[in-house]
């Protein structure tokens, strides 16, 4: 809503030297927010000043056709001045801004040469003084309205405030001087002129000045019209007013319109004109059928809902109603006879017609929050004596009003309940004073019997009241108090897992990602997904940012792709990157959920049936790797990211994760987007919770990654929650080491050959690692010899030579038997 | 060796003359204390403390002597070979000393190398900001809840008061999904209706997440962003609660100074509702109030539609941008640095906030 303070000032009695900063305030604290407020006098700097044209003379021979002109500027010699306007005359008067002065935008005036003249400051449009966008020329003031070298602005009108506010939807008033107005009253405790006061609206009459029906009363609950005859179809709104439209950002267009829209804007009363001469037959107000059609002012030929209210003729619908004009019945330039209609809609028909046709018209912006039901025959009679009073023509006396409206219910309102809810005394003489001052009826005393003002259909209930109560009596007194402490459980411990497993992995050399969860369709393909792939299946976003990515991801791995390249792009070689987030995995049947009210808590029954059609949503964890996983440095060589980091990670993100290794096993997998030969699955007490190693080929060429990148996707949501960890008893008898070498096919997986060992060694082993890899062709191509160092320790005994021997034999034992292994060397 | 009855021989004793005892010493003391290294020491350890050292030889001496002299003579080659070795020691010790010294030195290292071998990793400001945020709650004794996405559009509008023609519900910029019923959620204010869902009150939960708007990524806004959004319902809860939480939340966030701004709003499942700014004194523009939030007290419509008896309980709800707090807070000046996955963005962050 925009408007200017001089308007303001004829409903209210603002303080004379009111600041920005206190109106700014005041609008603020009544809950509007200020977009802006524009002293109009100092948008333009400088001088600006009247001047008197002395001479013009023509210059030919440019472009367009262009004016050197000498102007009276009530100071020394004529300035000499270059214009490229053409409407005016010697003699007129026009506003000059000289050199040194400054136009809206910053547009720095200074004395220069032009067109081979000297040119000395400008005279300005409307357009250049930011009064409107009328680009048809320069200003010529009126006559005698002030001599030259007087200050222009006030003769301009540049001397106002424009005030511009954002209103929340639920207080549709404020979108009217009438509301804004009212509202300023409450903060400056000023007087108050409510202007639909300003005249009293004849009664209707038993005649009505044209034949109108309404069928649908639940849409329109209000109709009422007044026709004019034999207007002066050429008279200009006045000036006064075009101003205030082109204030409000409204363009002026004719007198009749310019009025309906000069009166929505002081009364919050949208209205309409009709040519009372295109007009075929009695008006019809209803329902539009289904398909049919019309075409509003805006040319769009619109087909129609059953829902929609249509005002129609003879010829069918002639206005959707509400929102937007016809064209055949629409005012002309021509037009002399008018019927002016002032209705009441339905909001929601309206918000639903307004959202269906993308037609948010300013009456439409108003209906949707609400107007004011008893504002229609008040709204009539301003437009009636406006337009008689500038156009002439005979009023018809007659009134039409098919009046349905019902009056606002009352509200029975506990006196102690604002207090209750604000935490602030307030005695209920002082709610029933801030309740009448927004416009309610209060009688009664306990509970109060609160009758809301028709302008506010928003207040149905105690707590709206409330709130008013809560507005006027000032958010900013109410005290600081905190709510005693109940006792809490804090973080879930799913939500503590993954802060180990972040901070684990960020310890660890990863840096942490948030990735949008939009993936492209082809990201299944890029991937390698076989053609069954669950991870195919994907919700799909029905109105995307972007079209190339409607999808939800199943993966965390594309987008975390997608952000590794763009790491690239920017110049970093070695990354690694993690991600802990969402995934989205429809289920298998597709149904809507019931239909849920609002008036009692859903059945058991049916949130359980609504939460089984909402997607599994499990958190996952990835990782990506390229390039050095260690620095080459003075200290030596690096060493290069590998499928092995990423096994690793997962290996560091399930002991974070309060999993011991214990629970953990790693075997050969094949999945997409892995190499097959380079991919493991990592299982928890024998479930499957993740995979890692180095991506497919296929997949880095599809990506265009660096070779060998290696990721790592993992599901935290499949993780066991850890258990209460059991202490060990520490042995403080001194281990005994031993090493074996032993050669393998060279197709036995380690991990299998460090479980043998194990089984094999028994209670003694206290811990074996692995210390060497060898292949050579001295041991044969499909052979490969693994070292391991083996540590015995017995809890209550140092152990002898013989007891570990022992043990050490039936650990290589053991994988003989499995494996076929021997002992290297022997 | 003796000659108990040979006549005394002073020739055969000279060694063990006073005077010749007294040379002994000192040459050794100069010898010892002219060594450079513990080597050369060594050397001159068996010239002078050795079998053939003067005061060695003198020693053996003694036995020639008549009995009336031995004893005399015994205490001075004694005193004199404690003498030598004492010189020895101390010049063994000043060498030692002086070895391991510069041992010390020539094991000096520039102890400014780097030793950046294993790269450190870091946590996205936007997680830790929120844990941050979950702690301050979690020490106020709030649990932590947390809600899907991808949400049923019961819960982000219809329970929430935002009915299918409000006016809020349209201008919320939904995703939308191929499923019926269900929206990206638009806040993390269905947090609220599964909590109230499951449980009575007394309610106090916060809810960190994620939330979706279809605005276009730029400077200051993401399609994607987070939430952290506060939830009581209690008896007796008051709007002085609410303002208690928030400027205690504040205090918490942004230091002593820090209280909260109230400006009337318009929120469906709050009323009264209101937008709140906070005092931000280490503001990197200046000290300035800055929009943090929305909050108000429940809708007695979203209690009835969750279950909760409006006459008995009340409560209060808030929410704030965790994006919007990162950016004044921290001075981000460009939302897409936050989306990016930059590593130079979050590494400047590191573990902390």
């Amino acid at each position: 809503m925009k408007t200017s303070l001089s308007w303001l000032r004829e409903f209210v009695e603002l303080p004379p030297g009111l600041t920005a900063q206190e109106l700014d305030n005041a609008l603020t604290n009544l809950g509007m927010e200020v977009e802006s407020i524009v002293d109009q006098a100092a948008t333009v700097q400088g001088d600006l000043v009247v001047g008197r044209v002395l001479t013009i003379e023509e210059l030919t021979g440019f472009k367009k056709p262009i004016r050197f002109t000498t102007v009276d500027v009530g100071r020394g010699e004529p300035q000499e001045i270059v214009c490229g306007a053409r409407n005016f005359s010697e003699g007129d008067l026009v506003a000059v801004i000289l050199p040194g002065g400054e136009l809206p935008g910053g547009f720095r005036i200074g004395a220069r040469k032009t067109y081979g003249r000297n040119s000395h400051g400008m005279i300005c449009s409307a357009a250049e003084l930011g009064l409107g966008g009328d680009h048809s020329g320069i200003i010529v003031l009126p006559p005698g309205v002030a001599e030259p070298g007087a200050d222009a602005r006030p003769v301009v009108g540049l001397s106002d405030v424009l005030v511009e506010v954002e209103i929340t939807p639920d207080r549709g008033y404020e979108l009217s001087l009438r509301g804004l107005a009212r509202e300023l009253s409450y903060a400056f405790a000023a007087s108050y002129t409510d202007p639909a006061s300003l005249v009293t609206a004849p009664e209707p009459t038993a005649e009505a000045p044209y034949p109108v029906t309404v069928d649908d009363t639940a849409g329109c609950d209000r109709f009422s019209a007044r026709v004019v005859r034999g207007i002066d179809p050429a008279a200009p709104s006045p000036e006064w007013m075009q101003k205030r439209l082109i204030a409000a950002g409204i363009r002026a267009i004719s007198l009749p319109v310019d009025i309906t829209n000069y009166l929505m804007l002081e009364l919050g009363q949208p209205m309409h004109v009709f040519d009372l001469g295109r007009l075929s037959g009695g008006l019809v107000v209803r329902r539009a059928r289904p398909g049919e059609k019309l075409t509003t002012l805006d040319g769009v030929a619109r087909v129609l809902d059953a829902e929609d209210m249509v005002i129609c003729d003879d010829t069918g619908p002639i206005s959707l109603a509400a929102v937007m004009g016809g064209e055949t019945s629409e005012w002309q330039p021509d037009t002399v006879d008018v019927l002016l209609e002032a209705a009441h809609w339905d909001p929601v028909m309206v918000g639903r017609t307004a959202r269906r046709h993308k037609l948010f018209s300013e009456a439409a912006k108003r209906w949707e929050r609400g107007v004011d039901p008893r504002l229609t025959l008040v709204a009539l009679e301003r437009a009636v004596q406006i337009l008689t009073e500038h156009a002439g023509g005979t009023v018809d006396e007659r009134v039409l009003d098919l009046d349905h409206v019902t009056a606002p219910a009352t509200i029975a309102l506990d006196p102690g309940l604002p207090a209750r809810s604000i935490g602030l005394p307030y005695d209920a003489e002082r709610v029933a004073a801030l309740l009448s001052q927004v416009g309610c009826a209060v009688t009664g005393a306990a509970p109060l019997e609160v009758t809301p003002p028709s302008w506010r259909p928003d207040l149905l209930a105690p707590i709206d009241l409330v709130e008013e109560v809560a507005r006027l009596g000032g958010y900013n007194d109410i005290p600081s108090l905190l709510p005693p402490a109940r006792g809490g459980n804090g973080i879930t411990p799913q939500q503590r897992r993954r802060r180990s497993v972040g901070r684990a992995l960020a310890e660890n050399g990863y840096v942490e990602v948030l990735s949008y969860p939009f993936v492209a369709p082809a990201a299944a393909d890029q991937l390698g997904y076989p053609a069954d792939d669950p991870r195919r299946s994907a919700v799909r976003l029905t109105n995307p940012l972007s079209e190339q990515e409607p999808l939800l991801r199943t993966s965390l791995l594309p987008t975390l792709l997608g952000t590794l390249k763009r790491n690239l792009g920017r110049g970093r070689r070695d990354l690694a990157l993690f991600e802990t987030g969402t995934v989205f995995l429809p289920r298998l049947a597709q149904t809507a959920p019931p239909v849920m009210g609002v008036d009692r808590r859903p059945s058991e029954a049916e949130w359980i049936a609504a939460n089984s059609i909402v997607p599994a949503q499990p958190w996952h964890l990835a990782v990506a790797l390229t390039g050095d996983a260690e620095p080459a440095g003075w200290w030596g060589p690096g060493r290069a990211a590998s499928w092995a980091d990423a096994v690793e990670a997962v290996r560091i993100a399930l002991s974070a994760a309060g999993v011991s290794a214990g629970r953990v096993t790693v075997g050969a997998a094949e999945l997409a987007p892995w190499h097959p030969g380079r991919c493991a699955a990592i299982s928890v007490d024998g479930t499957v919770v993740g995979h890692a190693g180095e991506l497919h080929p296929a997949v880095v060429s599809a990506y265009e990654l660096p070779k060998r990148t290696s990721v790592a996707e993992l599901d935290l949501d499949a993780l066991p929650l850890p258990p209460v960890t059991q202490a060990r008893r520490i042995s403080s008898f001194p281990p005994a080491l031993i090493d074996v070498a032993l050669v393998l096919d060279r197709a036995t997986p380690a991990a299998s050959v460090e479980a043998a060992l194990a089984d094999g060694a028994g209670e003694l082993l206290e811990s074996v690692s692995l210390f060497d890899l060898y292949e050579s062709d001295q041991l044969g191509p499909d052979k490969k010899s693994l070292a391991y160092k083996l540590t015995f320790r017995a809890p209550d005994r140092t152990l002898t030579t013989e007891e570990t021997l022992a043990a050490r034999d039936a650990a290589v034992a053991a994988v003989s038997a499995r494996f076929g292994a021997t002992l290297r060397g022997a | 060796m003796s000659y108990r009855n040979d006549p005394y021989d002073p020739k055969q004793a000279a060694l063990l003359d006073p005077a010749a005892l007294e040379a002994a010493v000192d040459d050794a003391r100069k010898a010892f204390d002219a060594a450079s290294d513990l080597d050369e020491l060594a050397t001159l350890k068996s010239a002078h403390l050795g079998d053939r050292a003067p005061i060695s030889l003198a020693r053996r001496e003694i036995g020639s002597l008549p009995p009336a002299a031995k004893s005399d003579a015994g205490k001075r080659v004694n005193l004199a070979r404690q003498s030598v070795q004492g010189a020895y020691d101390s010049r063994l010790a000043e060498l030692e000393i002086e070895r391991a010294a510069k041992v010390l030195v020539t094991e000096r290292v520039d102890v400014t190398l780097p030793w950046d071998r294993r790269p450190r990793g870091a946590r996205h400001p936007l997680t830790t900001l929120m844990e941050h945020m979950g702690d301050l709650f979690a020490g106020m004794g709030y649990d932590l809840v947390e809600g899907p996405e991808l949400e049923l559009e019961w819960a982000n509008f219809d329970a929430l008061n935002i009915g299918p023609d409000n006016a809020v519900r349209g201008s919320m910029d939904t995703f939308y999904v191929d499923l019926p019923g269900l929206v990206m959620r638009t806040h993390t204010s269905p947090g609220q209706v599964r909590t109230m869902l499951t449980r009575q009150p007394p309610i106090y939960v916060v809810s960190p997440g994620r939330a979706y708007r279809s605005d276009e990524l730029d400077a200051t806004h993401s399609p994607v962003f987070h939430q952290l959004e506060g939830l009581v319902v209690d008896e007796g809860i008051t709007m002085a609660h609410l303002r208690g939480t928030l400027d205690h939340f504040a205090k918490a966030m942004f230091g002593p100074d820090a209280r909260t701004r109230w400006r009337p709003h318009y929120f469906p499942f709050t009323e009264p509702s209101a937008e709140f700014d906070v005092w931000f004194a280490q503001h990197r523009d200046g000290p300035r109030w800055v929009e943090w939030g929305g909050c108000g007290m429940v809708n007695p419509r979203v209690l009835v539609a969750c279950g909760i008896d409006p006459e008995r309980y009340s409560g209060f709800a808030f929410g704030m941008g965790v994006e919007r707090t990162l950016m004044f807070r921290n001075g981000v000046s460009d939302m897409r640095d936050m989306v990016e996955g930059d590593v130079r963005f979050t590494a400047n962050f590191g573990m902390e906030v």
